[in-house]
């Protein structure tokens, strides 16, 4: 087995052990980068500073320095600030900034540490579900490359996959983490929305963005977390609670489990061969010892439209910041400062960032508040007693995280709608705030399809260890893609 | 809701984005697709239901009303388009 198909658990044995050093296991990855370069995964390498930071790990492994992640080299998704590089979040309006700080998730995961590969592609501002709206153009789906990797973390899900980093970060405000990750068979979580730090974290929409761990499997995400999360007081929403050792949780038995199965989940929409793999993943729970039920959740087929109020409406509000003066892109020629604001906003900004921000202010507008706004705060309300009343009656819900399979390029490109309903199955985890995450469960016509497993606030540890118990029976998330070639 | 050029003119210039006649078409069309499908909220009946901006219904913690920012104008400033002893420069404003 090479390096790039160890998990990061197996790596930091094989770096203690002396199997490789951290600087042979760093320029296997750099090397693998750059013959993969077609897949358009990273934005910025950083190979000088990735060698310095693996000599560092090395060093400090020699002096018996025991840092929980020393030496792993990952990626960060470029929407996290990192001090000293270019921080673009995919986008035209942020080419040529270089972050003067760091992000506290780059800081924990740093001081842990990991050594940074660099910063993978993204949607545009994160605004996205296949990777198409970025700057710096897609990323291509490593198991198929005329296909999509998902977005917006795409570029991070599409790098782990093929072998292009030991893990990365990502983002999610609608899906982001996860349904790139089942598009390219990870394990992506994302949290409680405040147990990860937003502080240097590119905002899109403050109440729902949330960072979490993109891996190749639950216990290398649990690892990740545990660095991750925690309070940060240049983060007044982030959660003033305890970090448990989610590690500790893994090994636990799943008997006597409650999964629940939302039957919206499995109704219109939802590719036959896909709801096949959940079955089967159903199955392979209930052989663990989890008992099965329905519940029902009343309002969740009003996500998607509360969703795109909320969140442009917050886009709309955040990305007012871009003025052209302080940072960031700046038209040629200002005739006067309104035409310097309006053009370097309309040259450094894409379509679909436009279009949300258009979307955000409209609903936002006077006489309009009341009937979106408002209203869809409201539906938010609604969507989070009903996961409260089901979460009355099991530990966990389990659905499929997307309704088919990674798509073509360009399939939906021109239809905003049918884009925006790519997230069917994950914006509700959004808005009520909840932890949730992808793991690999099968394959349909020979793509990645994955099961999304939702818990309760906190319950982080609950569905890392059921993921981990699964992962233990199967070997979904052990599969390589073939477009990379597994020993390549 | 159907949106008309109109709308999507006024929309651009409270958000300082500028479009071309073809773009205000193609706005136009796609901004309606979406307030038609974002129009689905209106068959839930949300009366007396209490709005959710946090989803822990979490309020703003407060801290000891302390200088915790150093300046570092020269750090922020570093990375702007234009600056000038210590200022940013914009184009001239009054004539």
């Amino acid at each position: 087995m090479t390096m790039h198909e160890r998990s990061i658990v197996q790596q930091l044995d094989d770096l203690h052990s002396g199997k490789y050093s951290a600087v042979e296991l760093t320029r296997h990855y750099l090397d693998r980068i750059q013959r993969h370069e077609a897949l358009n995964c990273y934005i910025t390498v950083l190979e000088e500073k990735a060698l310095a930071g693996a000599n560092a790990a090395d060093s400090a492994r020699a002096e018996g320095q025991n840092h929980l992640l020393g030496g792993i080299p990952i990626a960060h998704k470029d929407i996290f600030c990192t001090e000293g590089i270019k921080t673009s979040a995919g986008s035209k309006m942020l080419d040529s900034f270089i972050a003067p700080y760091d992000a506290t998730v780059v800081a924990k995961l740093a001081a842990a540490g990991v050594v940074t590969l660099g910063k993978t592609n993204m949607d545009e501002f994160a605004m996205g579900s296949s990777n198409e709206t970025s700057f710096y153009g897609p990323v291509r789906n490593p198991w198929d490359t005329t296909r999509v990797p998902g977005g917006s973390s795409g570029g991070s899900a599409a790098a782990v996959a093929a072998g292009l980093c030991s893990a990365a970060t990502g983002t999610d405000t609608g899906g982001s983490i996860r349904q790139p990750s089942a598009h390219c068979g990870i394990t992506g979580l994302k949290p409680t929305y405040g147990r990860i730090s937003r502080w240097g974290m590119i905002a899109f929409a403050s109440s729902l963005d949330q960072a979490g761990p993109m891996a190749r499997t639950a216990e290398d995400a649990a690892l990740l977390l545990q660095v991750m999360s925690g309070s940060d007081s240049l983060d007044s929403t982030s959660l003033d609670e305890p970090v448990p050792d989610y590690r500790a949780d893994l090994t636990r038995s799943l008997e006597g489990l409650r999964i629940g199965l939302c039957e919206d989940f499995f109704a219109t929409g939802l590719e036959a061969d896909s709801e096949q793999v959940i079955q089967e993943a159903i199955t392979v729970f209930e052989q663990l010892g989890a008992k099965i039920s329905r519940v029902a959740l009343p309002h969740i087929a009003q996500s998607i439209p509360a969703y795109y109020v909320i969140a442009p409406a917050e886009a709309s509000a955040n990305l007012s910041r871009f003025d052209g003066i302080r940072f960031g892109y700046r038209c040629e020629n200002p005739s006067n400062l309104e035409d310097l604001y309006s053009r370097s906003r309309s040259e450094g900004f894409g379509e679909e960032v436009k279009r949300r921000i258009m979307i955000g202010a409209f609903t936002l507008s006077t006489g309009y508040y009341d009937a979106y706004y408002r209203k869809a705060q409201q539906i938010r309300r609604l969507i989070k007693i009903d996961f409260q009343t089901a979460f009355e009656q099991v530990d966990i819900l389990l659905g499929p995280t997307s309704p088919q399979p990674a798509f073509k390029q360009g399939e939906k490109t021109d239809d905003q709608v049918a884009m925006y309903l790519q997230d069917i199955y994950t914006i509700a985890g959004n808005l009520a705030g909840l932890p949730a995450m992808s793991i690999p469960a099968g394959f349909s016509s020979k793509l990645p399809v994955g099961v999304q497993l939702i818990g309760n606030y906190m319950q982080e540890g609950r569905i890392l260890n059921a993921a981990h118990q699964f992962q233990q029976q199967t070997d979904w998330h052990l599969r390589s893609p073939g477009a990379v070639g597994a020993g390549d | 809701m159907k949106i008309t050029d109109t709308v999507v003119k006024n929309i651009a210039d409270l958000t300082q984005l500028t479009f071309d006649k073809r773009e205000l078409a193609s706005f136009s069309t796609s901004m309606s697709e979406i307030l038609e499908l974002v129009e689905q909220m209106q068959q839930v009946d949300t009366t007396g239901v209490e709005p959710m901006s946090n989803p822990l219904d979490a309020t703003q913690r407060l801290r000891e009303d302390v200088v915790t920012e150093e300046n570092q104008r020269e750090t922020y400033q570093g990375i702007a388009p234009e600056t000038e002893d210590g200022i940013y420069l914009v184009p001239k404003v009054i004539e």
